[in-house]
């Protein structure tokens, strides 16, 4: 199974289309999703978060690399472990604290909970429980940027446990029948819940792309600079009318599958060996070969998180009088364009 | 001002609007090259193209999902279900995805998906069923289920420019059976009931094909009410209740299944709001729980005739 490409010590080279700036924005990026989750952890335990609450520890270097390729028109579904693509399409982090304690700004109003949101402005639509339900709605936005002859791509997350459901399948193949612009990230974070990989699939998933007719590729999802080449390449083949490609980001959920989950069926060596390779150290690392203060960005992204604490806890709760407003719409409300930072875009 | 069958209204109202406005698309099994299953789209791909008119994989999730997307991006899709029947593999995505969308993020779902539904010419279990009542329970589906040929077209077009997204009832039996007046170009009839004959000694609520069959059993009755729902959700309550208030009785027809069919929904609507203006029992005709058999004697004898209506009109008439 091609599922332990991770490696402790990263090559410096897996892009050459990245500046320096560019790398210290992942770093910012994974920190602050670190900082936002870690914190918002703390708040659910002091009763501030209803529900239960989930993170993607460990797994910020997926969403922060592949998101970093992604243009302004493109459009994200986004799961649950991928915090970093909020923030860096520009959702504010105060808005993500409000969310997490069903506050009246949280970007679904104190309507859904946790990570389930997506910010329509920023290009970006949430996702919903049945995880795989996205791939098709990523592979419809293809459709609509196919049909308009756009050069504009769509990009969905799901994990291990999604290839076993019937949309997985009906979306790589509608989306290799018709060539379509969409890129599909497989978070292969070993454990679906409790499942292992080894009661998921008889045939690692990536190598089913072959029989829908586009490319599978597996990378290092523990590196934000590889998860980033991996995904530029694949947008300029969907750009190119060249069709879909499967990303298979190899990492590991370190945390329990949410806040109650102790995750007590994963051996202790296996999280041992993968926090060895943790993706922020990483690019820790290279950023300071590189000379750049890193201290200086993490010192930044706690002052920024712990001033979002404190305004998203001045938000009000949600006036139960607005339980039954906005089930239909008045008015189309679209998806509109997000931010996208990559230096690549400003010099193109 | 042209006659028109039933099958020919829906396909005049998606040529109207296609025409009209280019965000409009079609997708579904079969409906291009084929003309679609019904022939509702027959000749389409001639005019609009293999893009307009596209002939998808046999998936309804996928069909849905990918409806989905489009419209999020602005585009206009009218996806078919080749049978409503198999909508139950696009479910999750109708109920989860679909309705839920615009309440919890403000983004929304303007779809149109196109259910040919009901029964009455031996399609079998897998053919005939009339599955609306599974999605009124759904919040944030619009349904709407025409009886007429104008309603269909009217009823059709207002779906694709409601930015929500909205389910079409259009049953099989009608397709070539009803025909009537249809207005030129392009009109929207709104999500209200309609009364299909007025009447004052008593009110027969029927929709999609039992509203003939309410016309038909009710015709030489004395002076009976057919309103015709025309809209499930929303359900016309004021017109319901208006109409009850008038005739002090009621029967309800469903094709659909009994338990907790639309029509369950409109007798708890009349025993909760009408209960006083009422001279005897709120009645109902519909299907028995059970699938729709495929032998003609077997199938006659779970969807409601116009002998069984006939027969719960006449008794309450007389209670």
């Amino acid at each position: 199974m091609a599922t332990e490409t991770a490696r402790t010590e990263l090559p410096a080279d897996v892009t050459e289309h990245l500046t320096t700036e560019d790398r210290a924005g992942l770093l910012r990026a994974m920190l602050m999703m670190r900082g936002i989750e870690g914190r918002a952890m703390t708040l659910y335990r002091q009763g501030k978060v209803p529900g239960s609450f989930y993170d993607g520890f460990g797994q910020e270097a997926v969403s922060a690399g592949a998101t970093w390729a992604m243009a302004a028109e493109d459009r994200l579904c986004i799961l649950h472990r991928d915090l970093a693509a909020h923030v860096i399409r520009g959702v504010e982090p105060w808005r993500i604290f409000a969310q997490y304690m069903g506050r009246a700004d949280g970007i679904t109003r104190g309507r859904d909970g946790n990570v389930h949101f997506g910010d329509r402005t920023k290009g970006c639509v949430g996702m919903v429980s049945m995880l795989p339900d996205m791939m098709l709605i990523a592979t419809g936005m293809a459709m609509a940027f196919k049909l308009r002859g756009e050069q504009r791509c769509a990009i969905t997350w799901f994990g291990d446990g999604s290839t076993s459901r019937g949309d997985f399948h009906e979306a790589m193949n509608w989306a290799g029948v018709q060539k379509l612009p969409v890129i599909f990230v497989l978070e292969n974070n070993q454990y679906a819940y409790s499942t292992p990989l080894d009661q998921q699939f008889a045939v690692n998933p990536i190598e089913r792309a072959a029989a829908y007719g586009f490319p599978g590729v597996s990378a290092d999802g523990n590196d934000p600079e590889a998860m980033f080449e991996v995904v530029r390449v694949a947008r300029e083949r969907a750009l190119a009318g060249e069709g879909p490609t499967l990303v298979e980001a190899v990492t590991m959920r370190m945390h329990g599958h949410a806040a109650h989950d102790d995750m007590k069926y994963v051996p202790s060596e296996q999280v041992e060996e993968w926090r060895r390779k943790d993706p922020i150290d990483r690019q820790v690392k290279r950023l300071e070969a590189l000379e750049v203060d890193t201290q200086a960005i993490r010192d930044e992204v706690k002052a920024e998180i712990e001033a979002a604490v404190e305004r998203a806890l001045a938000s009000p709760m949600p006036d139960p009088d607005s339980v039954t407003d906005g089930l239909f719409a008045d008015e189309p409300a679209l998806l509109e364009d997000g931010n996208a930072p990559w230096s690549g875009f400003r010099s193109a | 001002m042209a006659t028109m069958t039933y099958l020919q209204a829906i396909s005049d109202a998606m040529r109207e609007e296609m025409r009209a406005d280019e965000r409009v698309f079609l997708m579904g099994e079969d409906i291009g090259t084929f003309g679609g299953a019904f022939k509702v789209t027959d000749g389409f791909i001639d005019e609009f193209g293999a893009t307009r008119v596209m002939d998808t994989p046999l998936a309804e999730s996928a069909i849905v999902g990918c409806a989905i997307g489009a419209a999020v991006e602005g585009l206009r899709p009218i996806a078919e279900m080749q049978f409503s029947d198999f909508v139950s593999c696009g479910f999750d995505q109708l109920v989860n995805v679909a309705g839920k969308t615009y309440y919890r993020m403000g983004l929304s779902v303007n779809i149109t998906v196109r259910l040919p539904s009901g029964g009455g010419f031996s399609g079998g279990p897998y053919h005939s069923q009339n599955p609306e009542a599974w999605f009124m329970h759904a919040p944030g589906l619009k349904i709407v289920a025409p009886s007429t040929a104008e309603d269909a077209k009217g009823l059709l077009i207002a779906a694709v420019r409601d930015p929500n997204p909205v389910l079409f009832m259009e049953h099989k039996h009608l397709y070539r059976r009803v025909k009537g007046d249809v207005p030129a170009g392009t009109y929207e009839t709104p999500f209200t009931a309609r009364v299909a004959r007025p009447g004052e000694d008593l009110t027969v609520i029927a929709y999609g094909a039992m509203v003939h069959t309410a016309l038909e059993a009710t015709a030489d009755l004395g002076s009976v009410e057919v309103l015709d729902l025309r809209s499930l959700v929303p359900l016309d309550e004021e017109a319901i209740l208006r109409s009850v208030r008038k005739t002090s009785k009621v029967v309800i027809v469903d094709e659909a299944n009994s338990t907790c069919a639309a029509g369950a929904q409109v007798a708890a609507l009349i025993a909760e709001q009408a209960f006083e203006d009422l001279d005897g029992p709120v009645v109902r005709v519909a299907t028995p729980d059970i699938p729709i058999p495929f032998s003609p004697p077997l199938e006659q004898a779970v969807l409601p005739q116009v002998d069984d209506v006939r027969e719960a009109v006449r008794e309450l008439l007389e209670y």
